[in-house]
């Protein structure tokens, strides 16, 4: 997909003085203390900053795992703290994909029964589920790995699968959560390479929480958090 | 959606096979053991019941001495044809009054010998224990009164002595003396109380006791009472009579026993109906055990499975999507363990049954409860703490270590 001018893009996700307060009292946390901040579609943002600053409160409160304290998450104009569970998760179920540290992949479970996993709550037939899944592993370079479980997959293999299981719904945002911080260099760089790709190609809209500065360089957008507040927003110069 | 829902708890199940099965095999052993209890239980109350009718209905047994308490009998003068043959005449409502007395002896013909009990009595016995004859006839009055040498066996006695021969108007020898076989009776097989019934020699009363024991004892009198009269007053007429014939004053204390076989039936089957109880309370027991096995699995699986409700959660499930799958899992689990442990239950039941030697009644209900139980006990450990799960945040399941 050729880049559209930015200011044509839809806006996804919209933050307004987002707070997000973990005990109450002296035990009181506060994890975000104020985020205001706006993605477009197609946009791949970096989230960055040291540990407690936010940035993975941040991105479950985005990826609708969570809910925020006070403030307002607009995802495509519709106010997401006023939804009930089912409706955060028929919200994830259609628009969002997941991507974690640990993988979290279904253990003794086939990469493609995984990958399926998603498009079964779906709703979507056997046999055009089954030709999904093949595609998406094809996609992130899995052919011929269908039937193995991750206990027979690598780490960097592992994560593919993971990945597969985020597109193959073809969700509007992809959530990464340090996508690479179980990954050696070599696989951590594959990684990025194939985000890269799939937000250039696909035109996913792919936010990543991480803290290794070379891989936040892949993305189009980093976003610094620091004490529940962000630091700085800046463009990535290429 | 339920099909999708179907196939992901089969997947599940699949993916843990081990535990899977571990959770059947609570079921299985649990309903099995219910139903082989109680079936056999249901068997052997109706087989005591039976043999009790085969016994002969209305009986009556006349005995000297006292029962003093459980084995113990006090001593007392035996009675005496004499005594049998008043209470045919003078107390009324009576089908027949058969004396006996007995005594161990050998029997032998040719070279096969066989212990055995001989039976000194009368026609009449056959008449109050319901016992017909196989072959042959009857002791003739004149063989009764004169005590010939004739004699009537059962069936083990023929197979012991004579295999495949036939007995009739064949000598054996019991004791020293020669008696000649009239008759066969019908074979009864075990008693109750486990005794062979067929083991028996019948001789005429007088036989025995001139030829053989050389007195005039006898020491049981057994009496059918004609149908629909009451054997209480019918015990109470024999009471009396023998209470005036053996010369006992009025303050002293019966030195005999007249027992209704109905009081001793209602003992027995009241003994096999509360072993029967017994058993189903230690299948019951396993049952529950059971149960508790599959409780633990159950609670270990959803513990062990919260990081996997929470991946769930994250992809898009919605809350009660995760919780019918669990509860499907269950149901599947546990009706499956409950079909087999019937199964099992019913086969192994039709193996004991010969061994046993107990008829197969089948109880309907028993099979329902113990598979509606262990459906319950599955459907409501897998689905309680499943709900806890899925009622987590997805972020806080998916931190769940």
């Amino acid at each position: 997909m050729p880049r559209a001018e930015t200011s044509t893009l839809q806006t996804v996700i919209e933050l307004q003085d987002l707070h997000k307060i973990y005990g109450s009292g002296q035990a009181a946390m506060h994890a975000l203390q104020g985020i205001n901040l706006e993605i477009k579609e197609g946009d791949f943002v970096a989230v960055m900053g040291p540990s407690g600053s936010g940035k993975s409160t941040c991105l479950n409160i985005l990826g609708c795992l969570d809910n925020p304290t006070s403030g307002h998450y607009f995802f495509k104009g519709v106010a997401v703290d006023g939804l009930n569970r089912n409706q955060r998760a028929q919200l994830r179920r259609h628009y969002l994909g997941f991507v974690f540290q640990g993988f979290n992949l279904l253990s003794r479970t086939s990469a493609l029964e995984n990958v399926e996993l998603p498009l079964i709550y779906r709703g979507i037939h056997v046999r055009e589920r089954e030709k999904i899944s093949r595609q998406a592993l094809n996609a992130v370079g899995l052919t011929g790995w269908e039937k193995h479980t991750p206990a027979e997959l690598s780490g960097g293999q592992q994560q593919r699968v993971a990945i597969a299981r985020a597109i193959a719904t073809q969700p509007a945002v992809l959530m990464a959560d340090e996508p690479t911080g179980n990954l050696d260099t070599a696989r951590s760089n594959e990684i990025m390479e194939l985000l890269v790709e799939l937000n250039n190609t696909q035109g996913i809209t792919i936010v990543m929480v991480t803290h290794e500065p070379d891989m936040a360089n892949y993305a189009k957008r980093i976003v610094h958090f620091r004490d529940g507040l962000i630091e700085s927003d800046k463009k990535v110069e290429k | 959606m339920i099909w999708d829902t179907f196939i992901l708890a089969l997947r599940e199940i699949r993916r843990h096979v081990l535990r899977s099965l571990l959770t059947v095999l609570g079921i299985v052993i649990g309903v099995a053991s219910v139903i082989v209890m109680v079936t056999l239980g249901n068997g052997a109350t109706a087989q005591v019941t039976d043999q009790i009718a085969s016994l002969g209905s209305n009986l009556l047994m006349v005995s000297p001495g006292k029962r003093m308490g459980p084995g113990r009998d006090s001593t007392a003068a035996p009675f005496k044809i004499a005594d049998a043959e008043a209470i045919a005449r003078e107390v009324s409502s009576l089908n027949a009054v058969a004396p006996s007395a007995n005594k161990s002896a050998t029997a032998i013909y040719g070279n096969a010998n066989w212990s055995t009990t001989l039976t000194g009595t009368t026609n009449e016995y056959l008449k109050v224990r319901n016992w017909s004859m196989a072959t042959g006839r009857e002791f003739s009055d004149d063989e009764e009164r004169a005590g010939s040498a004739v004699c009537i066996i059962g069936d083990t006695i023929r197979k012991e002595l004579f295999g495949q021969e036939d007995p009739l108007g064949q000598r054996i020898r019991l004791g020293k003396l020669s008696f000649q076989i009239i008759g066969l009776l019908d074979a009864k097989g075990q008693s109750t109380m486990g005794n062979d019934q067929d083991d028996i020699v019948l001789l005429p009363i007088r036989a025995l006791h001139r030829r053989i024991v050389g007195n005039q004892d006898v020491s049981l009198i057994q009496i059918s009472v004609i149908d629909g009269a009451s054997t209480e007053k019918v015990q109470q007429d024999i009471e009396a009579l023998m209470r005036e014939r053996r010369h006992i004053a009025s303050n002293e204390d019966d030195n005999f026993q007249v027992r209704d076989m109905k009081e001793i039936a209602t003992m027995l089957t009241g003994t096999t109906k509360m072993l029967t109880a017994l058993l189903s309370a230690v299948a019951a027991v396993s049952l529950l055990v059971g149960g508790i096995g599959i409780m633990n699995i159950m609670l270990v699986s959803v513990t062990e499975r919260t990081r996997e409700i929470g991946i769930r959660l994250a992809i898009g499930a919605l809350e009660r999507e995760v919780l019918m799958q669990f509860l499907v899992e269950a149901v599947v689990l546990s009706s499956s363990g409950g079909l087999i442990g019937i199964i099992l239950g019913l086969l192994a039941c039709f193996g004991l049954k010969d061994v046993l030697q107990v008829p197969f009644i089948f109880d309907p209900g028993i099979v329902i409860i113990a598979f509606l139980f262990s459906a319950i006990v599955g459907v409501v450990f897998g689905y309680f703490p499943a709900l806890k799960a899925a009622s987590l945040d997805p972020i806080d399941a998916l931190r769940h270590e």
